[in-house]
């Protein structure tokens, strides 16, 4: 049977900054279209480049789920242009777990939704 | 008659190898099956002894690769019972129902023309429609599904005087639904509408023949049915095929080439343009010789079983909710469920690493999913080599996998 570890049951059975936020100033959702897991991600910006809150809703499995939950703990106190150079391996590499290639694209959705989010904001406020 | 899965695993070397130090238990035939020897010598011998260009060298090579690639499609022709010159081969399936799209439909229908679809298609039979309808202004109309099945009795109001086509798989690749076809033959012929069958499920499972069906386009693909990928057919009627433009334009389907026309060669050759898939064919021939040979009522029989003592073992695990046919009725050797709280990936990474494979996710059929009102199921497909012993080593690995990811929530 499967076996997870790191941080990935931890952040499972304890999501950080999962529910929503009123009034988001970006808020990004998208799906994985390989499994139909759907993950929305809201940021709220002080200073209009520091995240000050985020917060993610997520119907997908146990890694996009958990890998959700690190992110948005990873990226609050971030400032935006921080948070775009970060590389997808600094959040696998925070699950503290290996994954087999079919599963990595579950643990990078919430990642590439910040991302997209984002970028959308930036091309808003440009 | 009966089937023995055990003895023809010999024929399956692919089967005997392990994933994850447990022995391979192959569950995921609806999204391509395991090959047996007897098509990848076909294959091997092909390239190893005859490999030319087909119709157009002159030298013994030559003229070996034409007979066995014309042999193959003679083979398909008797396979189905369909005249040779209405055998295009294709790609796979979703070429086939493209070809009826792009050629057929873009010719002959106008705006406002209607085509019926049901809402379990696989992408493949809902998407080329979807690209004409933008086209061309036709109207998609949507036999509903009902509590897992198609509403049937919502057919005669979805049928009208606008309906050109009827577009219609006959074995649910999600649920594992058998599609009663006279059903949509009737509501075709009784409005003049032609009827495409996506047979892409349901001819490695059950006799498929098209003076049965008496369908006017039907499509599968060869890697469903032990075939190699790469290779597919499209069946239609020749006078209808006669009567299309071609799909795609190059050699082979050509008969006079000026600089600023052409005129066409004969059907079915005015749809293989280009260097067709050769040994794809002569595999696929050899998998139709393979499924014959065991015969084709067996096999249905055989994967009928499975899938129903899959589907009552999970019905006793708390919280399963099976999809589709409901215990006992007539099913294709498909079985697609879910698990309260727990997420198909999950389930399915979980039984992987016992060596069970199985798909989870929305099966290419997302509107559908959003009709069950769930982003995706756990689906079990059953083949010929799978044995009654597997079906009960995977309904256990489902209860244990089940018990584990709920302990993760709550230890």
């Amino acid at each position: 049977m499967i076996a997870y570890g790191g941080q990935i049951l931890e952040h499972y059975r304890h999501p950080r900054n999962a529910g929503s936020l009123p009034d988001p100033d970006i808020s990004y959702e998208d799906i994985n279209p390989l499994c139909g897991d759907r993950i929305r991600i809201m940021l709220k910006l002080a200073a209009g480049e520091t995240v000050d809150a985020a917060r993610f809703r997520a119907d997908g499995c146990i890694i996009s789920q958990a890998a959700s939950s690190l992110l948005t703990e990873m990226v609050t106190g971030r400032r935006l242009d921080e948070i775009e150079t970060l590389a997808p391996e600094a959040l696998l590499q925070a699950l503290q777990w290996e994954l087999r290639p079919a599963r990595i694209k579950c643990a990078l959705l919430p990642y590439e939704i910040l991302q997209t989010g984002i970028k959308e904001y930036r091309r808003e406020h440009r | 008659m009966n089937l023995d899965a055990e003895r023809l695993r010999i024929d399956f070397p692919l089967l005997q190898r392990t994933v994850h130090g447990k022995p391979l238990i192959y569950l995921d035939n609806a999204a391509t099956t395991q090959k047996p020897v007897q098509v990848l010598d076909a294959i091997r011998d092909y390239y190893l002894s005859s490999n030319a260009n087909v119709h157009r060298s002159i030298h013994t090579l030559g003229e070996e690769a034409t007979a066995r690639y014309e042999a193959a499609r003679d083979r398909v022709a008797r396979f189905i019972d369909a005249p040779r010159e209405g055998i295009v081969f294709t790609r796979g399936t979703t070429e086939a129902i493209n070809l009826v799209a792009q050629s057929w439909g873009r010719c002959f229908l106008r705006e406002g023309d209607e085509i019926l679809l049901t809402e379990m298609e696989h992408h493949s039979n809902l998407i080329p429609w979807q690209l004409l309808a933008k086209e061309r202004g036709v109207r998609l109309v949507f036999l509903p599904v009902h509590q897992g099945s198609l509403d049937l009795d919502r057919l005669t109001e979805c049928v009208t005087r606008k309906t050109r086509l009827i577009a219609v798989t006959a074995l649910s690749n999600a649920l594992g639904t058998l599609v009663p076809l006279h059903r949509f033959r009737e509501a075709a012929r009784s409005v003049g509408a032609l009827l495409l069958v996506d047979a892409a499920q349901a001819v490695s499972h059950m006799p498929v023949h098209l003076a049965e069906i008496d369908c006017d386009f039907l499509a599968f693909s060869g890697h469903k049915m032990l075939g190699p990928t790469g290779i597919g057919v499209l069946v239609a009627r020749p006078d209808l095929l006669e009567r299309m433009p071609p799909f795609l334009g190059g050699g082979e389907m050509i008969r006079e080439v000026w600089l600023e026309s052409a005129t066409w060669n004969a059907i079915p050759w005015k749809f293989e343009a280009g260097t067709p898939p050769v040994a794809g064919a002569i595999g696929l021939a050899a998998a139709i010789d393979y499924l014959d040979r065991i015969g084709l009522k067996a096999i249905q029989a055989h994967g009928m079983a499975l899938a129903q003592a899959a589907a009552s073992g999970l019905s006793e695990i708390p919280g399963v909710t099976l999809y589709g046919p409901r215990k006992g009725e007539p099913r294709g050797p498909i079985v697609s469920f879910t698990c309260d709280g727990i997420h198909p990936h999950d389930l399915a990474a979980s039984l992987d690493e016992e060596g069970i494979a199985i798909r989870a996710g929305h099966h290419c059929a997302q509107p559908l999913m959003r009709r069950l009102g769930i982003a995706g199921t756990a689906r079990a497909s059953f083949a010929l080599y799978n044995r009654p012993t597997e079906v009960k080593t995977f309904v256990k690995g489902v209860a244990r996998a089940v018990d584990l990811i709920r302990s993760y929530r709550h230890a």
